[in-house]
């Protein structure tokens, strides 16, 4: 019965989407703001019906149900209780019927916030976040229906794929998907503005918070996937450069030039078609994501999915929606007109030349992931594309992205940079980067190139921030309580960007230490047997069979010493799950400040010894701390109060521009 | 600088991008794409020894061997009509078994030995890589009970 009750709301959902397309485009057809007005109630009845869904999805899978299929493949009664309300994400079904419940969520929020949005703008936005929902609620109903029964029900489910019972994996698809349906909000913007052509700093301000959310979102989705693959699969690594990775990957680089295209067009009307290309170009990628993960068409270490049929349905739906959108920017991208101008090297110039290198990361990361399952579709041909691929590609054009970041804070808007100042500014930053590259050349084991040019750029970014910090805060003019004022007093979207920035840099810095200096063992090892690991010693003290609820393991306990004094254990385990029977390797970490120890424990080797891999991974950990930062000022900024055009301009800047011009805003 | 002429800069700045983005990313394809091989590739269009490709096939049934550092394995990858010898130092993936699908990354040595640096098996019990599959196909010696349970 709950089933029906979840299955009937879904259908009613697709009515309601269906009304929120239908009546407020009559409404605009005859000019009745009482018909367009039917847009706010049907996005708050969307959600609520497609809550009642998930919920009844939610409660099938609580109460083992097991009369649902999707409950009696992917569930069992031994299952811990957390997995099984994250195991209805954790099937193609569910994560589809997640999908579409943040989709409903998404356009309640603009629904519910987007108040000071102007009615039509708002109303275009709601309608296109509805087409949207129809496809998907199609696709769900005809091709991938949640609630289906399965008649006989079996007494007992075949249980979740061991490596999805993790908590890891369990948040990573809700977080992706407030990314990737975040940014189904910034398409809909595009498309609305589009259709009411207004295109202008006012749409951007409005849209801005929703690319930031998507961004901060997908920020947390890559980082939980990324350790989700550190520490489940036990590999050692934490980015493969799979088609699955990239598939959100690409979304994410989209978003943040999305997120600088904004900005410029929000303060200095430039940039208005090549924004509303990103927006659209975003969600595209979103869609791709999904088709790429679902399709089956390749073959990959994450993909969960595989049904070539639906594959073909999301493709489907992905030319509509993006031909439709590219179809509607190109018959209507000539009208918008051009926006101000500006100089090479102000700041508008250099967010142009983030955005055209991270476009250009985006395209190369694109062909890496697309051309092997082209040329197959084509040539029938299997090539594999891997990290060499995206090493020889992807850092060399990171390098002057993070160079960037650094300077563009300093430059002015509209105008040419004094030169001469902006130098002065950041030669501590430069000089403190060349020490420590120096440093690091001088003491450090590796001295490959990317060390020590990926250390640089992570102190001189991370420098470069403090630099802008002391000057927003006019560092010695002034007591100690005069400067805190000043601090505080700046604009949230401030503090926003340097959080994120510095996030970049200590990523940037953790993935750099992690990989030069990483020491790692293979070997086999008795019980009591030392082995050395980088500084420390690693000695097996003892190995126990151990019982979990629904699985059985082999832990070893590894005792960590450094100059005999022991730092820390860990118990890495290898796991045999008996519903369905798979064996898993759980590493066994310890986060330190300065690294992470992980130890995996491997196969007995028949005469009495283990097989083990030892690694000490210096900094690993900050990859994450980064990710967290960057997160974390993408949610500043998005609560920004002040969010007006003055919010990034430097205190002598807006007594100067406020006296020099009037701005495009105000003039409109 | 008029709007117009400023728009034409940054639309010819972005083609520069883009192309350079596509000359950077074809160029290192070029150098870095691997071929899947089936054994029967590998006899079929030789291989020399040293090129880096990937290996895929079913692990024959009772050819693992340990040997005694007790972190090298060797055994013969099959597609069923023709088997290449494999060696591989380190700990396999926990879904390695005698008779399922495994693809090998690595170099052949001198001998026409498979040297392999890593393994891959799916994450889930039921899978078979599809190079896997097809190649199977191809010898002609498809059985759909091997794809267990798919």
């Amino acid at each position: 019965m709950v089933a029906e009750i979840g299955h009937f709301s879904l259908w009613l959902a697709l009515a309601v989407a269906v009304c929120q397309v239908l009546l407020p485009g009559v409404g605009f057809h005859k000019d009745d703001e009482r018909l367009r007005a039917v847009a706010v109630p049907a996005a708050q009845a969307q959600l609520l019906l497609a809550l009642i869904s998930f919920g009844a999805l939610t409660w099938v899978f609580w109460v083992s149900d097991f009369s649902v299929r999707v409950v009696a493949e992917n569930s069992h009664t031994l299952k811990p209780a957390l997995y099984k309300i994250t195991g209805v994400w954790a099937n193609h079904e569910g994560s589809m019927l997640l999908w579409v419940t943040i989709l409903a969520l998404a356009g309640w929020a603009v629904a519910t916030f987007g108040r000071s949005l102007n009615e039509r703008l708002r109303t275009r936005v709601l309608s296109v976040q509805a087409l949207i929902g129809i496809g998907f609620y199609v696709f769900l109903l005809v091709a991938s229906n949640p609630f289906e029964r399965l008649l006989p029900a079996p007494g007992e489910g075949n249980g979740l794929n061991p490596l999805l019972q993790d908590p890891g994996l369990a948040f990573h698809p809700p977080m992706l998907y407030l990314g990737y349906v975040g940014l189904s909000v910034t398409f809909s913007f595009a498309v609305a503005a589009l259709l009411e052509n207004q295109v202008n700093p006012e749409w951007a301000r409005r849209m801005r918070p929703w690319v930031l959310a998507a961004w901060a979102a997908l920020t947390g989705g890559l980082a939980l996937g990324s350790w989700w693959a550190y520490y489940e699969l036990g590999w050692g690594g934490w980015w493969f450069w799979d088609p699955v990775e990239n598939a959100a990957l690409m979304p994410w680089l989209a978003a943040t030039a999305l997120l600088h295209s904004t900005l410029v067009l929000e303060k200095r009307d430039a940039l208005r078609n090549w924004t509303v290309l990103l927006a659209v170009l975003a969600f595209s990628l979103s869609m791709l994501g999904t088709f790429i993960v679902r399709s089956g068409l390749l073959t990959s270490v994450h993909s969960f999915a595989v049904d070539p049929e639906r594959g073909i349905f999301i493709l489907v739906l992905l030319a509509l929606y993006i031909g439709g959108a590219l179809t509607l920017y190109a018959w209507r991208a000539g009208t918008v007109e051009a926006g101000a101008t500006f100089a090479a090297t102000s700041r508008e110039g250099s967010l142009v030349i983030n955005n055209l290198l991270l476009a250009a990361i985006l395209g190369t990361v694109f062909l890496g992931t697309l051309y092997p399952m082209a040329l197959e579709a084509v040539a029938g041909e299997k090539i594999s594309v891997g990290a060499p691929y995206f090493n020889a590609t992807f850092r060399p054009l990171m390098v002057p992205v993070a160079a960037l970041m650094a300077v563009g804070p300093f430059l002015p808007w509209r105008k040419a940079a004094g030169g001469r100042r902006v130098a002065r500014r950041l030669a501590l930053p430069a000089l403190l980067a060349l020490l420590s590259a120096l440093t690091v050349y001088a003491f450090a084991d590796t001295r490959g190139a990317w060390a020590l040019l990926g250390v640089g750029l992570a102190v001189w970014l991370a420098a470069s921030i403090f630099a802008d910090i002391a000057r927003q805060v006019r560092l010695g003019h002034g007591g100690p309580r005069l400067v805190w004022g000043r601090l505080i007093r700046q604009p949230r979207a401030m503090f926003g960007m340097w959080l994120a920035h510095l996030g970049v840099a200590v990523s940037i810095f953790g993935a750099t230490a992690s990989g030069a200096w990483e020491s790692e063992v293979m070997t086999t090892v008795e019980p009591g047997q030392p082995v050395s690991v980088g500084p420390y010693t690693f000695t097996l003290d003892s190995i126990m069979p151990v019982a979990g609820p629904n699985y059985t393991a082999i832990e070893g306990r590894f005792d960590v010493r450094k100059d005999d004094n022991l730092v820390v254990s860990v118990r890495p385990q290898s796991r045999t799950y008996t519903e369905p029977p798979m064996e898993t390797t759980e590493a066994g970490i310890a986060p330190l400040w300065a690294g992470d120890i992980y130890a995996v424990l491997g196969k007995p080797d028949g005469q009495g010894r283990w097989q083990v891999r030892l690694h000490w991974k210096p900094f690993m950990p900050w990859v994450w701390y980064g990710a967290a930062l960057m997160m974390l000022g993408g949610a500043v900024s998005m609560l920004d109060r002040r969010r007006s055009r003055v919010a990034l301009m430097q205190p002598h800047q807006l007594a100067a521009e406020a006296a020099e011009q009037k701005l495009p805003l105000a003039a409109e | 600088m008029k709007a117009k002429h400023q728009r034409l800069v940054l639309v010819g700045l972005a083609a520069l991008a883009v192309s350079g983005a596509a000359a950077l990313g074809f160029s290192a394809l070029d150098d870095t794409m691997t071929y899947f091989y089936s054994p029967t590739d590998v006899l079929d269009k030789g291989v020399s020894p040293g090129q880096p490709i990937r290996l895929g096939g079913l692990v024959e049934t009772g050819s693992v061997r340990h040997e005694a550092d007790g972190l090298t394995l060797a055994f013969t990858v099959t597609d069923t009509a023709h088997s290449v010898p494999v060696r591989y130092r380190g700990l396999v993936p926990d879904l390695f078994r005698e008779g399922q699908g495994v693809v090998a990354e690595g170099t052949f040595d001198a001998a026409g030995v498979f040297v392999a640096q890593s393994l891959l098996a799916k994450h889930d019990e039921k899978y078979m890589p599809p190079e896997v599959a097809d190649s199977i196909k191809r010898a002609g010696e498809w059985r759909p009970q091997t794809q267990a349970g798919s």
